[in-house]
């Protein structure tokens, strides 16, 4: 006989007690879906049985799309719509391409499209955040089908040296997909998750995580359950593709050809990256593709392949000194060195890290599936699945950030390897007597002129009220969140005006423009948009219900009676709005009208939880 | 305590210069432990805010504790002796002569070998003028005459960048 369970007076059991939450690695070469089930962070396989997902999208004229394997395989019968790499163009204008001229792509630089570059293809314009979503969305089915559930929400992982633009495409790209965003978490910490917990690591680690488009090296300190980023540096156009390009321009310039055709550009790159795989395993290795009409077939040694990428190889030890020296701490103080990333692979690179650290890499978990496996565990204690779950991540910000002063100099705010959250305030002054705007332009990066750094945002403060030069005092506000995303708000501190962005519009797409690409039934098309809309607006709803049913049991001294009824009102609306049925707009609108009724009393409840425990840490500690 | 508490009452140590920075670690992750955005991520959007709100002051806490410059400048300014740098910046002459002997050895210095004697250096005059800092607060209470170390300090500070920027110039 099935035992009943029975939940404690006044705590009604969560419907949706085990969320289904992932971990998605959102690679330039490849994407992996992770799950935690029964306590094992696994990655999922597709039908076939293959966990890989090649992170290729071709798209086919009438709006079809390819994804993954089909998509790869077609990579030299239609390269220009067949877009692959495509994490290196997220959050980037063209000029920030290097080599672009080089890819057989028909890049549009696009200024209405806020700057970022975009791609035209047989099906149309594509923003790299749709191709990204596209990707995305595959790996959500997939998931989806794995548990024949609804997924709860997902962690994505970015390098840790991605900027505020490359992140915030990121996770508009998860929005576009239909993801609910729980958190973004840098790959190198995720790949510390993993490792360290299988390990039971203490002390600090370097996890050296080259990909197939970026490099980031990430220092940790482990200690019972927290996982502490120390420092964190790299290079997001350092990987795998480099070195491919590296050899393919080697070979033909051996040979005395050039690689003209789009066809001809992606069977170089291809037979480039075929050589570099055999080269892992064997000492010489052939590089064989048909270019400009011929047969080409050249001996490799893995002796000229890692002379002609070195200085590549010493590209990436030159950003590792950097973190170590940001850190504080020296080569002998690192307990071990965790490699990520399949282009770690190549062992030019893996002799290259231990002759560095002076010690042999810690190799022992799959360095293609070790950062998706460590982002389904964040995820699964972000959902609520693991209560006892005492994982903390505590990681920086890898760009220092700052805003544009007189003479194109750069007035910084946040540091680099700053621990987030953060929120930094500075103060302005106008220049000229009666000034009433103020201009303000956000960068991020290292040097001293604005020129050298990238451009993340413009906003203007209006109705400063007219004063002597000097004699306004603007404060301005840096926030970074967790995910590392920036907002800025800035106040005028004698009359109070205020002005805020979201940081976005140097190279992000505006809220529009994305409603546009979600309406354009983008990456849902073969679901039914309204069923599931439906469904997703019935969770939602339920899962309010239910918290805020908790919250009132626990905490409801702190209403006063009329404050008591409104809730209890808003929550009666929800109900019958939920028995109607079949109406997701109104369930939405009713969701949202409770949402924003309890937000007082939600916010009163933290403040007096958080306050609470941290007194009582106090008083047990003294 | 609220969110306005200050730095020492907020991790619970004392309201002095010497602190175990063994001790700060611990009480900064203990504090995370509680109040990080993550362990509300299930708890809506104003959980979220307010774990953020409490979650960044126990940062910038953190931030201002562990770093012994950082800690006297607040010190003084809660004792009512702010450092005022940008608008104080008399320094008394011996130690503006010594600020430009080492400007001068760093712009001369032309190996690894040069720059680090003139880091050790450094970091003996930055050794002795927290020393000072600590004795002038917890023993004298002389909050003006650490007022003056913290400035000194500054200076020593950003001679530390200066060296450091040479160094990635020399290609270390």
């Amino acid at each position: 006989m099935a035992l009943l369970q029975i939940s404690e007076p006044g705590q009604s059991p969560d419907p949706h007690q085990r969320r289904i939450a992932i971990g998605i690695d959102l690679g330039t070469t490849h994407s992996l879906v992770a799950a935690v089930r029964n306590g094992v962070a696994e990655c999922l396989p597709d039908a076939q049985g293959r966990v890989l997902l090649p992170s290729v999208v071709r798209y086919l004229a009438g709006g079809a799309r390819h994804i993954g394997h089909e998509a790869a395989a077609a990579q030299t019968l239609d390269p220009s719509n067949t877009v692959a790499s495509v994490k290196r163009f997220m959050g980037r204008g063209l000029a920030d391409i290097a080599g672009h001229e080089a890819l057989p792509y028909d890049f549009v630089s696009s200024q209405d499209a806020g700057g970022m570059l975009r791609l035209s293809t047989a099906a149309g314009m594509k923003s790299p955040v749709e191709v990204s979503a596209e990707i995305l969305a595959t790996l959500r089915f997939r998931a989806e089908d794995s548990f024949d559930s609804d997924i709860y929400g997902a962690v994505i992982t970015v390098p840790a040296y991605f900027d505020d633009a490359q992140r915030q495409a990121t996770k508009d790209a998860a929005r576009l997909a239909g993801l609910n965003l729980l958190r973004l978490i840098n790959e190198p910490t995720a790949a510390a998750i993993a490792y360290g917990l299988d390990n039971a690591a203490e002390g600090v680690y370097a996890v050296y995580d080259l990909g197939g488009g970026t490099f980031d090296i990430s220092v940790l300190r482990l200690t019972k359950g927290v996982f502490e980023v120390i420092a964190t540096g790299g290079d997001s156009a350092l990987g795998g593709d480099d070195y491919d390009a590296l050899l393919a321009d080697w070979v033909l310039q051996q040979l005395g050809l050039q690689a003209r055709t789009p066809e001809d550009k992606a069977a170089v790159r291809l037979a480039a990256r075929a050589c570099k795989e055999a080269l892992t395993a064997t000492e010489t290795a052939a590089f064989s593709a048909d270019v400009a009409g011929q047969r080409v077939h050249f001996g490799v040694k893995r002796s000229d392949f890692a002379a002609v990428t070195a200085p590549l190889t010493q590209r990436s030890l030159a950003a590792v000194r950097r973190a170590l020296r940001d850190a504080q701490i020296g080569r002998d103080d690192v307990q071990g060195v965790v490699l990520v990333g399949g282009s770690t692979r190549m062992p030019q690179v893996r002799e290259a890290v231990a002759g560095f650290f002076g010690c042999e890499p810690l190799t022992n978990l799959n360095p293609d599936e070790v950062v998706a496996i460590g982002a389904a565990i964040q995820a699964n204690q972000l959902a609520g699945n693991d209560a006892a779950g005492d994982l903390l991540l505590l990681d920086v910000i890898p760009l220092s950030l700052g805003l544009e002063t007189m003479g194109g100099l750069v007035e910084r705010i946040v540091n680099r390897n700053e621990t987030i959250p953060t929120a930094k305030a500075q103060d302005f002054t106008t220049y000229k007597d009666g000034q009433t705007a103020l201009a303000l332009h956000v960068v991020q990066g290292e040097r001293d002129l604005v020129q050298d750094c990238r451009s993340l945002a413009r906003f203007e403060l209006r109705g400063i009220p007219p004063m002597a030069a000097g004699a306004a005092r603007i404060r301005v506000t840096f926030t970074v969140d967790a995910d590392g995303l920036l907002s800025v708000s800035a106040r005028e501190q004698t009359s109070g005006v205020e002005a805020r962005i979201d940081v976005k519009p140097s190279y992000g797409l505006s809220d529009e423009q994305i409603a546009r690409m979600l309406q354009d039934g983008f990456a849902t098309a073969q679901q039914d948009m309204q069923a599931r809309a439906l469904v997703e607006a019935r969770v939602d709803a339920d899962r309010l219900l239910v918290a805020t049913q908790s919250a009132l049991d626990a905490d409801g001294d702190m209403l006063a009676p009329d404050e008591r009824d409104a809730i209890d009102a808003l929550m009666q609306a929800l109900r019958t709005a939920l028995e109607a049925g079949r109406d997701a707009a109104a369930i939405e609108a009713a969701t949202s009208t409770l949402a924003k009724g309890t937000e007082a009393f939600a916010a009163r409840r933290m403040n007096r939880g958080i306050r609470e425990a941290l007194a009582g840490k106090n008083v047990s500690s003294l | 305590m609220n969110l306005q508490s200050d730095d020492f009452e907020l991790f619970g140590v004392p309201r002095r210069f010497a602190q175990e920075r063994a001790t700060l670690d611990a009480r900064w992750k203990d504090l995370q432990r509680e109040a990080h955005p993550d362990r509300f991520a299930a708890q809506g959007a104003a959980a979220q805010r307010v774990a953020m709100q409490w979650s960044v002051r126990i940062n910038e806490a953190y931030q201002r504790l562990k770093d012994p410059l950082k800690r006297a400048a607040y010190l003084c300014e809660l004792h009512g002796a702010p450092i005022r740098a940008e608008d104080n910046t008399a320094m008394p002459a011996a130690f503006l002569m010594q600020q430009m002997q080492w400007r001068e050895a760093l712009e001369e210095a032309a190996s690894m070998a040069e720059l680090d004697a003139l880091d050790d250096e450094t970091q003996a005059a930055r050794g002795a003028a927290i020393a000072r800092c600590g004795e002038l607060i917890d023993a004298r209470q002389d909050y003006a005459g650490a007022a003056r170390e913290v400035r000194a300090l500054m200076f020593i500070a950003r001679f530390a960048q200066d060296i450091d920027s040479r160094r990635e110039q020399l290609g270390q």
